[in-house]
């Protein structure tokens, strides 16, 4: 019988079961056995694999990070865990100087088997320093994988993957995705990098969604559909290394992508996926391309101008729509409450 | 002095237990983080400061924006996200602002402004003003490596800011137990080279009385840093507008003996019934025009999303 469960749980899962097969596997972090556990995430840790597995730290991200790294070069796979992604700006020396690189470096005598878990918010009012989804940096850094699992079964799948990996991960959730339920095996699984999924099948158009934008692509293809589109959506899953081929069988079909980003566009994931694409046809195939991510400016906490900045199903559909049957057509659908935006309530 | 004390203990006090009454109403989509037990801090030091002062804050900081002279008007408004607020609804909670008062930044990443305000303090010296810089921050924040470096640094310079350690024990639900092998924050202060000296945090005549010769001793041409750990207490919860005793971090009575001392109830016995209740009625009154304000004030259009913006 299949299970249901939520993000959470199934990221708890992964890391239990894991910690379980794999006496190497530690878990530390700012607050990570605090009575709210990382929304839950490593509830129950502590007491099945004691202090010295599970354990929360002073708040030093750098030095931690660096811990990290030590324990890893030491025979330890760490998981890394950090409630907010604007804090790994603090550790931004040790992951690319250092985690990233020393497996080249030492001419592949050591290995860095990290994980870097870390949140991306919404803003309700929080803000220009947590509301960043700031994985296209990591992206940048060769030697250091990414992935942004939008389901609870890549939650799981994904993480069990990075966990027994080789190599740093940066593993990246984002906090509206925490409350999505869908089916988890119980057995261990993984869900490696090199196969993007496609999660809505059509002709007409690519939609390709990262992380939590994934969920507003499939309302979005919800209401192309009522406009006679259809929308094929992709869950790239893994952004480094990233399975361009599935995105270009896609485009090579419908002809028009569109790459919504949880983040800036400028140098951004969309950026990244937009030019592998057309690197690939070089011409060969007449294709339109959109990338849609966050309003080019800081994040503006005042709900007034929070609806601005983010991309939603709507302005996904209307850019999907114009993509298709030329610019300025200005469609935008009529709000479909079954499709709205599931509740997120702070404080957070 | 005990007059202008319990004024703004009250009224702090007030505003934060009004915005803690409003929050469930969903006005506020900001997340709060209040002071309610750590007022008597930010009033004492800042009662010490001149209105040319700059403070450098956190995310925990309506007590220190509003001790230091920042509008209530405009604070209220930012956590409601609207145009009139100190940031045009740009801020948010945790980032109140108030440059004409000498509030000059608050960052939600933890330590961050302690280099910020450094950064100021060197330029003060380099231009020979007569100014004084204070740095807030919280015990949590002390275990940030930025910490170290920042002290190191002023230290070095002899620069005329005043550290101000709030320590709460508490980083969220971690107390410093927890994140610190020895409760020596004044010691490591000394190790950097310069005069440390913890306070108890509810006694804001000590505090004010200490931190007004340190600025004394800066305005005289003495060398700085000065360093002040201030102990005292978050009676609500880290982030929100609750008590949270229920999970388990800390227990009720913990909380009792800085019940007990309450500065705001201390000060309130101090004074003379009428002269307390006028301050009282004056207060309210301002606190009732500052949220009606806010209530009434438009949000930001949509084309201030792009003001502001660094061309790029
Ligand atoms: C660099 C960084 N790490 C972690 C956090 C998450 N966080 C927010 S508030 C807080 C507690 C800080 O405690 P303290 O400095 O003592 O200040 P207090 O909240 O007690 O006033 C933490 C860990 C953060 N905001 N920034």
């Amino acid at each position: 019988m299949e299970r249901t469960l939520s993000y959470v749980e199934a990221i708890r899962e992964a890391t239990d079961q894991e910690m379980e097969r794999d006496p190497a596997v530690v878990v530390f972090g700012l607050d990570v056995d605090d009575p709210k556990a990382i929304q839950g995430t490593t509830r129950g840790l502590v007491e099945k694999y004691g202090p010295e597995r599970v354990f929360g730290t002073p708040l030093s991200e750098d030095a931690m990070t660096g811990v990290a790294v030590g324990m890893a070069l030491a025979g330890l796979r760490p998981i890394h865990v950090h409630i907010r992604m604007d804090f790994l700006m603090l550790a931004m020396n040790q992951l690319v100087n250092v985690a990233a690189k020393s497996r080249y470096m030492y001419g592949g005598q050591v290995q860095v088997p990290i994980v870097v878990r870390s949140m991306i918010g919404k803003s309700w009012g929080q803000g220009a320093q947590h509301s960043q989804g700031l994985y296209s940096f990591f992206m940048h850094v060769p030697g250091l994988k990414v992935v942004a699992p939008a389901t609870p079964y890549d939650a799981k799948g994904c993480l069990v993957h990075a966990i027994r990996d080789n190599d740093p991960v940066m593993y990246v959730e984002h906090r509206l995705l925490h409350f999505q339920k869908g089916p988890v095996p119980e057995r261990l699984y993984s869900v490696p990098p090199g196969r993007a999924r496609v999660t809505a099948a059509g002709k007409d158009a690519t939609l390709v969604g990262i992380s939590y934008m994934q969920v507003e692509c499939l309302r979005a293809q919800r209401y192309l559909e009522d406009a006679g589109i259809a929308a094929e959506v992709i869950d790239p899953i893994w952004l480094s290394p990233l399975d361009t081929e599935t995105i270009v069988e896609s485009v090579r079909k419908t002809g028009h992508l569109c790459v919504v980003d949880n983040g800036w566009s400028t140098c951004g994931a969309g950026a990244e996926i937009v030019a592998r694409v057309a690197e690939h046809f070089q011409g060969s195939r007449a294709i339109k391309v959109k990338r849609l991510g966050f309003a080019p400016v800081t994040c503006p906490p005042t709900p007034a101008l929070e609806d601005l900045y983010y991309p939603n199903a709507r302005t996904i559909a209307s850019a999907v729509f114009d993509l298709v049957n030329g610019k300025g057509q200005s469609w935008q659908p009529e709000e479909r409450r079954e499709l709205q935006e599931i509740e997120f309530k702070g404080p957070f | 002095m005990t007059e202008r004390f319990y004024r703004s203990l009250y009224r702090i006090r007030r505003v934060e237990e009004t915005i803690a009454e409003v929050y469930p109403t969903d006005k506020i989509k900001s997340p709060v983080h209040l002071s309610i037990g750590q007022e008597a801090v930010a009033v004492g030091v800042c009662e010490a400061l001149r209105p040319k002062d700059v403070v450098f804050i956190t995310y925990r900081s309506h007590a220190a924006y509003l001790a230091k002279g920042g509008d209530l008007r405009k604070m209220i408004a930012e956590l409601y996200g609207k145009a009139t607020g100190c940031a045009k609804g740009k801020g948010g909670s945790m980032h109140l602002i108030d440059a004409a008062h000498g509030v000059m930044g608050a960052s939600a990443v933890v330590g961050t402004t302690i280099a910020n305000a450094v950064g100021y303090a060197y330029a003060v010296k380099l231009r020979r003003r007569d100014q004084v810089v204070v740095s807030f921050f919280g015990d949590g924040g002390t275990d940030e490596g930025v910490f170290h470096e920042s002290m190191n640094f002023a230290a070095l310079k002899g620069l005329p800011i005043i550290f101000v350690c709030e320590n709460n024990f508490y980083a969220i639900h971690t107390h410093q137990n927890r994140r610190q092998k020895l409760a020596n924050i004044c010691g490591r202060a000394r190790a950097y080279g310069m005069p440390a000296e913890r306070i108890e945090g509810n006694d804001v005549f000590r505090i004010h009385e200490r931190v007004r010769d340190a600025v004394g001793a800066l305005g005289a041409g003495a060398s700085g840093p000065f360093f002040f750990e201030c102990l005292t207490y978050r009676l609500k919860e880290h982030v929100g507008p609750n008590e949270d005793y229920h999970l388990g971090y800390r227990r009720r009575e913990e909380a009792e003996p800085w019940i007990a001392g309450d500065p705001v109830r201390r000060l309130a016995a101090m004074l003379d019934g009428a002269r307390r209740a006028r301050i009282e009625d004056e207060v309210e009154a301002e606190i009732r025009d500052a949220f009606a304000f806010a209530e009434a004030s438009p949000f930001p259009e949509a084309a201030e999303l792009f003001t502001d913006v660094t061309e790029t």
